[in-house]
């Protein structure tokens, strides 16, 4: 039952994707500053991480592939922010692969306490 | 953050006995977790598992016997009777982009402690760092704690709005 709902109806569209652009710590950590720091630019981005600006630039632009950021130009800046939908869709589908767990111990449950 | 386990604990009101039984004896197991193995749990050994339909009616069993009839492998690691068995497996083995033979396997212990008012059972699966990028991507969205995390910075930015 665990590995059964991966593709479940109402799992976001491509969630390899989705998962794909956050299964790497350095993209974590730029959604986490992005989450904490609100918009801010590629080169404020890299002061907090070990890696150079272009790499950081690299990964937001993966990161908007994945529909996780977007950018926009201030004046001569482009500045890098969130985008909340598309995080609290992965949220949900976060949600519905721990259940699975949930629903096996439940089962258990049943099996052995019945 | 931690993204290389997953760590549940409940509390079964059951004589050790029979948690024991329903756990390591693998067609017990594949009653209440829905598959079909093709023979008993011995360490060191493998085994076929076959995903079975569910005769609950939930809309989690509706998804998963879309599944029914897909096979995966379990690679017992250790039987230690009444208080632990573990096993290896592939991460959401149905992926038809898995390639069996070439992937690296996570780590699921189940741990049987008595207790006064019954079981104490701890299920953990680790082992998700190892995992490649692309697939650990996928593994990675189990893990509670990471994303309990993550999803508290959810909050704090959604807040400020």
């Amino acid at each position: 039952m665990l590995r059964a709902t991966e593709a479940a109806p109402q799992a976001p569209e491509n969630p390899a994707r989705l998962f794909a652009a956050l299964g790497d710590e350095n993209r974590l950590r730029l959604v986490d500053q992005l989450c904490e720091g609100g918009p801010m630019s590629a080169s404020r981005l890299t002061s907090g991480l070990s890696i150079s600006r272009q790499a950081v630039t690299k990964h937001l632009l993966r990161l908007e592939g994945a529909g996780l950021v977007r950018s926009r130009r201030r004046g001569r800046e482009r500045l890098w922010q969130i985008e909340p939908p598309r995080l609290d869709e992965a949220q949900r589908y976060l949600e519905m692969i721990s259940a699975q767990w949930d629903t096996a111990i439940e089962r258990l449950r049943g099996f052995v306490e019945g | 953050m931690t993204t290389d386990r997953i760590e549940k604990k409940t509390l079964l009101r059951a004589p050790l006995d029979r948690v024991w039984q329903a756990i390591a004896d693998s067609s017990q197991f594949g009653e209440w977790f829905c598959l079909r193995a093709d023979g008993p749990f011995v360490a060191g050994e493998k085994l076929r598992c076959t995903i079975v339909p569910t005769d609950d009616d939930s809309e989690l069993a509706g998804e998963h016997n879309e599944y029914a009839g897909v096979e995966f492998d379990v690679w017992v690691e250790e039987i230690l009777p009444k208080r632990r068995l573990s096993f290896r497996w592939i991460p959401y083995s149905v992926d038809e982009d898995a390639d069996p033979e070439n992937e690296l396997t996570t780590l699921v212990t189940f741990e049987l402690e008595e207790q006064a008012d019954g079981v104490l059972l701890t299920i953990t699966e680790s082992g998700f760092d190892q995992i490649p990028v692309e697939r650990r991507a996928k593994a990675f969205s189990a893990n509670d704690e990471g994303w309990t995390h993550q999803i508290h910075n959810i909050e704090i930015y959604v807040a400020r709005d």
